[in-house]
């Protein structure tokens, strides 16, 4: 009995996040003693971090690890940590998005005098949490992931000290978000009480043959399960904070938020949906089906709306229509809840994930390089860019009709397509015809933020050159490069909407 | 020619353009730099698009004359294995006509640009712009993939909307958004019905699913992919009433965009009909052939009401906008004859496609010379009270205009004559279960239209071409006009660009069998199911 309570970790499964994880406390203690001159140094410990806990995946890539598992006989050899490929795709992404992010954060911080210290050990706590979410295999782990990323990912959108809105912004998504998680900590002890487990796979057998009584219950607990991770995902009812959110952090944090923090909603979305919740999928796939569509028309349709002239708008575009991409991440979601293999259908939502993130990331970079110039950024600020700089100007058309999906953001158009064709094979046409109504209206405001760049500029300070950061020219680059080399080889990331992730 | 040289002609026709679209934007090299960097891309345009024409030329040298319905010059490499998608190649009877066309209106506008920039900024973008049309309109003819078909649909949408927006004339912005929201709408619903064929088929590959003729696809699904192919496809024909967004796109264009648009763009929309949606969903295909059909025919005769209302005097009727109805109606018969489900309806169809690439083309270059020299293109403006006078003014480009209208009211003789012919006689006997009182009664609705198509562009050229003594009754030309109101008459660069085209529509109205003998035994084996 002594020796079955004793478990053997496997250090290196678990290695992406704590080495995120250990990285930021390392920089924690650290700023305690750096002198304020060489502050920019915690940074680059940032980025090293990053880099080392990406290249931590490499040995896990046959991808059938997993650890803290349940020993003796009733386990039925439960893990609460797996580190398979769903895993290992979400952590790259994840570690892949964290760095851009603080390659984008470097001159941000130095310009709005953001306290360096804290930022880097929040950007890292909470990438950490987000790595732990998509190997979590219980709904306590998974909750305690959830809120890994997401509490210092509050106090990094209010960490513009003085700037009200900054303040304003944080607690808003703040109290929204406490209110979701307690919800779904709700849903999940009702799952609880129901199945007298908390580990995923056991739940899904739980969940069988529940005890009529609690079928009421059980079936409370589904949904409410699910609340938490919509909010995160910003579906719609929960996407109200975005906006203002976005608009009042510090750009880096919004590019964060929009990529990372989706990514942490679908993640739990789907473990939970597919892996613990498959016998109530006649519940839950209709309702995110309508979810996905109410989403991609409500955050499309505002940034459609958005005007141009108006202070932050491009920011505001940005949130609106990550808003927009969100509905088409939960459409496979939705449809592997019909489909007979529901883990290629979730292989489309990965897919598009990556892709998302690289351009997404992508034109939030181009943003933050306009806005050293034009700290108003309005997107009649990127008037003329192409003639101020080409290439940040190509970039952002690249990345916006990457978005779009039309060539020659040729992934773009092919992560749309995977996304589809899911859809389309699961039967579900009408969510198909919605969205492709929607891919119109997103491309009427992405082509027409990307005809801005190449109109001659027209006042004076339009002509003014742009300052550049090294760091920022990095991100720039590098997004764009993974755009480019995925749009000649889409088959990189397209491969997992093709093969079994779970 | 061995098939690797054809393979490789046909790669390069498709590649080169994108390639020469980033020289495009690269600065020129040493040696290369001409008398203004303007002046350089320019002539790298007229270079690259010269250097396809030559490429395309060869490759129809090269092709196998005898055996037109086997597909020649074919690649076919795995693209992205998690779709399916490869990057399969080839062209047979039906495609390479249409790809020769493109190539060829391609180098022409590239020429005329070379001597008449349109006005507006930096003709680098436009070159570079110009370059990845071309890509795309080649690459629609010349792709065997569902998913690489639909690519390159997509591809000409972006480049076609700057030209437009950029270089356009009064309205551009409005139109351009026109045009692409309409197209994307249209094509996204494709990409469903390709999508589905794509599942239920088990295959993205044109050849694969077009020699089983369907048989793996279900009635249902054959349906619904048909309406959802048709209707991106028939936006893009444009087929009444989804026309809407042509008129101001065509209208607002610059020259060179309206003679792409009308002459290869239109095209892609019905040879995705003949390539597609006959062979790979036949079913689908007849059940829909009757409403296709019907909506040619009222096309045709909407097409030709319209023109004659903007012909008349009075009618503010701009000769762009009348030449862009104008296709409505001629792209109506291209559709009756695909409708008609039979080889005559089908054949027709194609012919009366190059004809119109070629017909069109020239009559939107001619309309944009006459735009250029009287600074408008408004048929009251130009006519004045008695006519705007051009044979005298202008003899040769009167002569040309009058001959381009003629070539396009279908004067047998001349290319516009076989296709449309064609089509009526195939809608005269259509295929087997297809109503045939249904077909007569649009066979009889077509004829109404050549009737009314030669109406009004009798009367345009009356009012263009003839008129009073030139003494100025009319507009005062815009490039200062000699004494007796006397006009620049056709350039050299002009009859360059303009040459091949009567050329090529004298030639192919005289020996229609060319054409005919190159697309007959692939409509035969498409129709037939791959025997």
């Amino acid at each position: 009995m002594g020796s079955s309570l004793v478990q053997s970790v496997d250090w290196l499964a678990i290695a992406p996040p704590t080495i995120t994880a250990v990285v930021a406390l390392g920089i924690l203690v650290a700023d305690l003693f750096l002198p304020e001159g060489r502050k920019p140094l915690l940074g680059w410990i940032a980025v090293t971090g990053l880099i080392l806990a990406g290249l931590s995946l490499l040995p896990l890539l046959d991808g059938d690890r997993s650890t803290f598992c349940l020993t003796g006989t009733t386990g039925g050899g439960a893990c609460s940590y797996t580190a398979d490929h769903f895993t290992l795709v979400i952590q790259l992404l994840v570690l892949g998005g964290a760095l851009l992010t603080a390659l984008l954060s470097f001159s941000d911080i130095a310009d709005s005098e953001l306290p360096a210290g804290e930022f880097w050990f929040l950007l890292l706590s909470s990438a950490a949490g987000a790595a732990l979410l998509p190997a979590s295999r219980d709904l306590a782990t998974l909750v305690v992931a959830l809120e890994v990323a997401s509490l210092p990912a509050f106090a990094l959108v209010g960490l513009r000290r003085g700037d009200s809105r900054s303040s304003e912004a944080a607690l808003k998504f703040f109290l929204s978000s406490v209110t979701a998680t307690a919800v779904t900590l709700l849903g999940a002890s009702f799952v609880y009480a129901a199945t007298g487990t908390l580990h995923l796979t056991r739940i899904a057998d739980g969940l069988t043959h529940v005890d009529p009584r609690l079928a009421v219950l059980a079936q409370a607990g589904v949904a409410l399960t699910l609340v938490g991770f919509a909010f995160k995902t910003a579906a719609v009812p929960f996407h109200f904070w975005v906006p203002d959110t976005y608009a009042g952090a510090p750009l880096p944090v919004a590019a964060y938020l929009s990529v990372i923090g989706k990514a942490v909603g679908f993640t739990g979305l789907i473990l939970v949906t597919v892996v613990a919740f498959p016998s109530y999928a006649d519940v839950w796939a209709p309702a995110l089906a309508v979810l996905a569509a109410l989403t991609m028309t409500a955050g499309n349709v505002a940034a459609l709306r958005q005007r141009s002239d108006r202070e932050r708008s491009a920011v505001r575009l940005l949130a609106w229509s990550s808003v927009g991409q969100a509905g088409y991440l939960l459409v496979p979601i939705a449809a592997a809840g019909y489909a007979d293999d529901a883990s290629r259908a979730i292989g489309s939502t990965v897919a598009y994930a990556l892709m998302y993130a690289a351009v997404n990331l992508g034109a939030f970079a181009v943003a933050a390089l306009v806005a050293r110039t034009s700290p108003a950024n309005r997107i009649d600020d990127y008037r003329g860019l192409y003639a101020r700089r080409p290439l940040a100007a190509l970039a952002l058309g690249f990345f916006l009709l990457c978005l779009a999906g039309l060539p020659p953001g040729v992934i773009g158009l092919f992560a749309k397509v995977t996304v589809f064709s899911a859809a389309v094979d699961a039967g579900l046409g009408w969510l198909a015809v919605v969205m492709a109504v929607n891919v119109v209206i997103a491309l009427y405001y992405y082509l027409r933020w990307t005809a801005v760049l190449f109109r001659g500029a027209g006042t004076e300070a339009e002509r003014v050159p742009l300052r550049t950061s090294r760091s920022l020219t990095a991100a720039i680059a590098l997004a764009a490069v993974t755009g480019v080399v995925l749009s000649g080889a889409p088959q990189l990331v397209l491969r997992f909407a093709s093969q079994a992730l779970l | 020619m061995s098939h690797t040289v054809l393979q490789i002609l046909l790669a390069a026709i498709v590649v080169l353009p994108l390639v020469g679209a980033v020289a495009a934007l690269l600065p020129a090299p040493p040696g290369l730099k001409g008398k203004d960097p303007d002046q350089a891309v320019l002539r790298h345009g007229v270079t690259v698009t010269g250097a396809v024409l030559a490429l395309s030329v060869a490759l129809a040298a090269g092709f196998d004359h005898d055996h037109p319905a086997r597909m020649q010059a074919t690649t076919d490499i795995s693209w992205i294995p998690a779709l399916g998608v490869r990057i399969h190649l080839g062209v047979d009877g039906i495609s390479l006509p249409l790809l020769v066309l493109t190539a060829l209106l391609t180098f022409l506008c590239a020429l005329y640009s070379y001597s008449k920039m349109p006005s507006g900024p930096s003709p680098k973008a436009f070159v570079a712009l110009l370059l990845v049309l071309e890509s795309g309109t080649l690459a629609t003819f010349a792709v065997l993939d569902l998913m690489l078909f639909f690519l390159a649909f997509e591809m000409v949408l972006i480049p076609m909307y700057f030209l437009i927006a950029r270089w356009g004339g009064e309205g551009r912005e409005r139109a351009a958004w026109r045009f692409i929201l309409y197209t994307l709408l249209g094509s996204v619903v494709m990409l469903l019905g390709l999508l589905l064929i794509g599942i239920k088929g088990g295959t993205f590959d044109m050849v694969a699913l077009a020699t089983d003729n369907g048989s793996g696809l279900g009635h249902t699904t054959q349906v619904i992919a048909v309406l959802a192919i048709g209707i991106g496809l028939a936006v893009k024909a444009p087929m009444w009433p989804l026309h809407s967004w042509l008129p101001d796109a065509h209208t607002a264009a610059p020259t060179a965009g309206s003679v792409l648009l009308a002459g290869v763009l239109l095209k892609m929309g019905t040879y995705g009909f003949v390539r597609i949606v006959l062979p790979i969903a036949p079913e689908g295909a007849h059940a829909f052939a009757p409403y296709l059909a019907a909506f040619a025919a009222v096309g045709i005769v909407y097409g030709s009401l319209v023109c004659l209302a903007l012909a008349r005097s009075g009618g503010k009727g701009d000769l762009k906008r009348l030449i862009a109805y104008s296709s409505v109606g001629h792209m109506g018969f291209v559709l009756l004859g695909i409708a008609t489900l039979t080889p005559t309806g089908i054949n027709g169809a194609l012919f009366a496609n190059i004809a119109h690439g070629l017909i069109t083309g020239l009559l939107f270059f001619l309309v944009g010379a006459i735009k250029d020299r009287y600074g408008t293109s408004d048929l009251d403006e130009l006519s004045g009270l008695t006519g705007a006078a051009l044979y005298g003014r202008a003899p040769r480009l009167g002569g040309l205009l009058a001959f381009g209208a003629v070539a396009s009211l279908g004067l047998p003789g001349l290319a516009g004559f076989w296709g449309e012919m064609l089509a009526m006689f195939g809608s005269f006997r259509p295929a087997d279960g297809l109503s045939r009182p249904a077909f007569l009664t649009f066979m009889a609705l077509a004829g109404l239209g050549t009737l009314l198509t030669a109406a009004y562009l009798l009367v345009v050229v009356r009012r263009v071409c003839m008129g009073g003594d030139g003494d100025g009754d009319g507009v005062t030309p815009a490039t200062a006009p000699g004494p007796s109101g006397a006009l620049a008459d056709v350039r050299p660069y002009e009859f360059a660009a303009w040459t091949p085209l009567v050329a090529l529509t004298v030639l192919a109205g005289l020996w229609p069998a060319a054409l005919l003998g190159l697309t007959d035994p692939a409509v035969q084996q498409l129709l037939g199911g791959g025997n």
